[in-house]
């Protein structure tokens, strides 16, 4: 068992998924001798070469349109997007071409593409540093989307990801980078909860919060500040934003009869606006209330100074936590 | 600025051999015959897809009419080990690389998104976002250098990658970042423009101030222009560029001047968009008139050959037209199959909401 962080984590599990096949190649803007901007890919090129860890020109089109070429030759490639306000320009070859590979060719080729990005905000930064784009990729039919929320689910999803024959947007929560937990490293792949399950935190019998990435934390802080109050609430954190763990979600909150879905991205669009219909299809006649949605607002991400009064916090969960408890 | 300036050409529009310092012809008479009959048999596979299109039996075609040459000179020029991108119009090397025409069809009819099996004829299917493939292609040739398959010299291990698209798709981002890449890495793929002059109704011009073949220099890699309507230069350009990526010396850009005789496609009108002169124009430098004046006059295509090359045609032609008509569309279900390696619960709700609907409309 080992003490390490977000970062830390994905860089031994990139790591990991290297040692164990060689067709595993990582491709990115300074993921080579700088290691990433955020240090995710340190120290790999020095150890697999220029050939395994590839620094590529700056166009992110080109990235992702190579890593399809690599793909049909038979890699299994590992693309990081530096940031998720920078995947806009390879949107067409992710949506058009990388999830439709398999469809497209009834099975006879797929694309077993890993596209990491750190997403979300919360530290501070400039302009389309602070994205939230998970909804493009979770309405794209072949793509799997998920995200981490710890360096534990970090260390064995990017694995999990990587040895996909399918396509998986893996999203980083960057404000999370630095938090540090426990991975058990010795433990084999295998026995890890496979990435699209949804995973409980905290059990609660008041109401199901709901939440992924970044904001897992947000929702255990509030969980915690409940309790104290001698509410219970049950904390889940969806792990994958597609598929979506449904029958998680529904044994939760058919017990608590009240959930919460929690997301910095805007609310509109957004993936709380499906997992609500999805739960009021399903538990309809276990629903006290009707499923609350904390999430960032519907503008454009504001500039940074004021990003904590966009950012969904524990506060604005306990409100909407009382508010589903007056129905 | 003149469409043929500064071409390669090896056999002018009147069949006559033409010397040139940099190209030669490696193809002795069996081989020049071997095209010409590529050659009339892709503009009849053509000319009946276009007509089954009319009749209503395909949704859409688009006609190669007078890219033969380029196509076939090209096509012809690559390996078994090859691997090929193409667009929507690229029959002929489709036809070179060995697929069926009927099978051409069926994403025209709207059977498959495939049309073939890639891994088998080394090509993979009609693409249809202009300029998308050019990074596949140069991905792809990127994998072959990774894997060792560049510059060992051995016969049949050394790989290139060829990336067919138009002129329009030169102003494509994605293909201006495929340059970027092939340089970079020096990746073993050939750029094969088709300037037909047209991107649907916007002329050549309308996409480059200068020659579209010009632009490589700017990138770093060869570019080369060729003259699309002479099958034997585009063969030894092509047979250079592919020997030059084999052998590690990385990408080159092919601009095969050319024209499109015919639409767009079949849902296209070119009168509404371009001048009749033009088209005669063209007209007097077809690619197959040109070849079939030149093998007359060298002795290797007499009438009876010609009457033979013939009948082969109109049995293609029979042939499309009936196995087009016996293609059977998918079952329903099949929509859901491949969306993802495995299973999907909502794939699986939803593969049930349609068989319930399918077997209710069976009782009714």
């Amino acid at each position: 068992m080992v003490q390490i962080s977000i970062v830390q984590a994905v860089n031994q599990g990139l790591r990991r998924a290297m040692e164990s096949d060689p067709q595993v190649l990582l491709m990115g803007e300074d993921i080579g001798k700088l290691g990433g901007v955020f240090r995710v890919t340190e120290g790999l090129q020095k150890d697999f070469g220029e050939d395994r860890v590839v620094d590529t020109p700056l166009a992110e089109s080109g990235i992702v349109g190579t890593a399809i070429g690599l793909a049909l030759y038979g890699f299994r490639p590992v693309v990081e997007i530096q940031f998720d306000g920078f995947v806009y320009p390879a949107f067409d070859q992710i949506v058009v071409q990388v999830a439709r590979m398999r469809y497209r060719s009834e099975g006879a080729l797929h694309l077993p593409i890993t596209i990491r990005m750190p997403f979300a905000g919360g530290i501070g930064s400039v302009e389309h540093h602070s994205e939230s784009p998970e909804a493009y990729f979770a309405a794209t039919p072949g793509l799997r989307v998920v995200t981490c929320a710890d360096p534990a689910d970090a260390y064995w999803m990017i694995q999990q990801a990587i040895a996909s024959d399918d396509p998986v947007i893996f999203l980083e929560p960057k404000r999370r980078y630095w938090q540090r937990g426990d991975v058990d490293t010795a433990a084999d792949l295998s026995a890890a909860l496979p990435m699209d399950r949804a995973k409980v935190l905290v059990e609660g019998s008041d109401c199901t919060l709901i939440s992924y990435g970044p904001t897992v934390a947000t929702c255990l802080q509030a969980a915690r500040q409940a309790a104290e109050d001698g509410v219970k609430l049950e904390v889940i954190d969806l792990r994958s934003l597609s598929p979506i763990d449904m029958p998680t979600l529904e044994a939760s909150v058919s017990r608590t009869g009240r959930a919460v879905v929690v997301h910095e991205a805007p609310g509109s669009g957004g993936l709380g606006g499906e997992i609500g219909q999805r739960l009021t299809e399903s538990c309809f006649y276990h629903l006290e209330a009707p499923v609350l949605r904390v999430t960032g607002y519907d503008t454009p991400y504001p500039p940074s100074r004021i990003e904590d009064d966009y950012l969904p916090d524990a506060d604005r969960v306990l409100d909407a936590v009382e508010k589903t408890m007056g129905y | 600025m003149d469409q043929l300036d500064s071409v390669v050409q090896l056999l002018d529009s009147e069949g006559a051999v033409v010397d040139d310092v940099r190209y030669q012809s490696t193809l002795d008479d069996s081989a020049l015959l071997g095209l010409f009959r590529d050659m009339v048999l892709v503009r009849q596979l053509d000319e009946q897809a276009t007509a089954l299109q009319r009749q209503g039996e395909l949704g859409l075609w688009a006609p190669l009419l007078g890219q033969e040459a380029a196509q076939i000179g090209s096509g012809r020029a690559l390996e078994a080990q090859d691997f090929v991108f193409s667009t929507y119009r690229e029959h002929g090397v489709a036809w070179c690389r060995g697929v069926d025409p009927v099978d051409m069809l069926r994403f025209w009819r709207g059977t498959k998104h495939q049309a073939w099996d890639a891994n088998v004829h080394r090509m993979y299917g009609y693409q249809v976002i202009i300029g998308a493939h050019a990074l596949h292609a140069t991905g792809y040739a990127m994998g072959a250098r990774y894997s060792g398959r560049v510059g060992t010299g051995e016969p049949g291990r050394d790989q290139a990658v060829v990336a067919y698209f138009g002129d329009g798709a030169m102003s494509e981002g994605d293909v201006n970042e495929a340059f970027v890449f092939a340089t970079s890495y020096q990746a073993p793929v050939v750029f094969f423009c088709q300037n037909n002059q047209w991107a649907i109704s916007e002329p050549t011009n309308r996409q480059s101030r200068i020659h579209l073949a010009q632009r490589a220099e700017g990138f770093g890699l060869p570019g080369v222009r060729v003259d699309g309507n002479d099958v034997i230069a585009c063969h030894a350009v092509t047979l250079a560029a592919l020997h030059r990526a084999r052998s590690g010396q990385g990408p080159t850009l092919i601009e095969a001047v050319t024209y499109r005789m015919g639409a767009h496609t079949t849902s296209d009108d070119p009168t509404k968009y371009r001048d009749s002169a033009d088209v005669e124009l063209w007209r007097g430098r077809d690619p197959l008139d040109r070849l079939r004046i030149h093998l007359r006059a060298k002795g290797i295509l007499d009438d009876d050959l010609q009457s033979e090359l013939t009948h082969e045609a109109v049995s293609l032609a029979d042939r499309m037209r009936e196995r087009c008509r016996e293609l059977p569309d998918p079952q329903p279900l099949s929509m859901f199959d491949h969306v993802y390696a495995g299973s999907d619960s909502r794939l699986d709700d939803q593969r049930r909401e349609v068989e319930t609907i399918l077997s209710a409309g069976r009782v009714s």
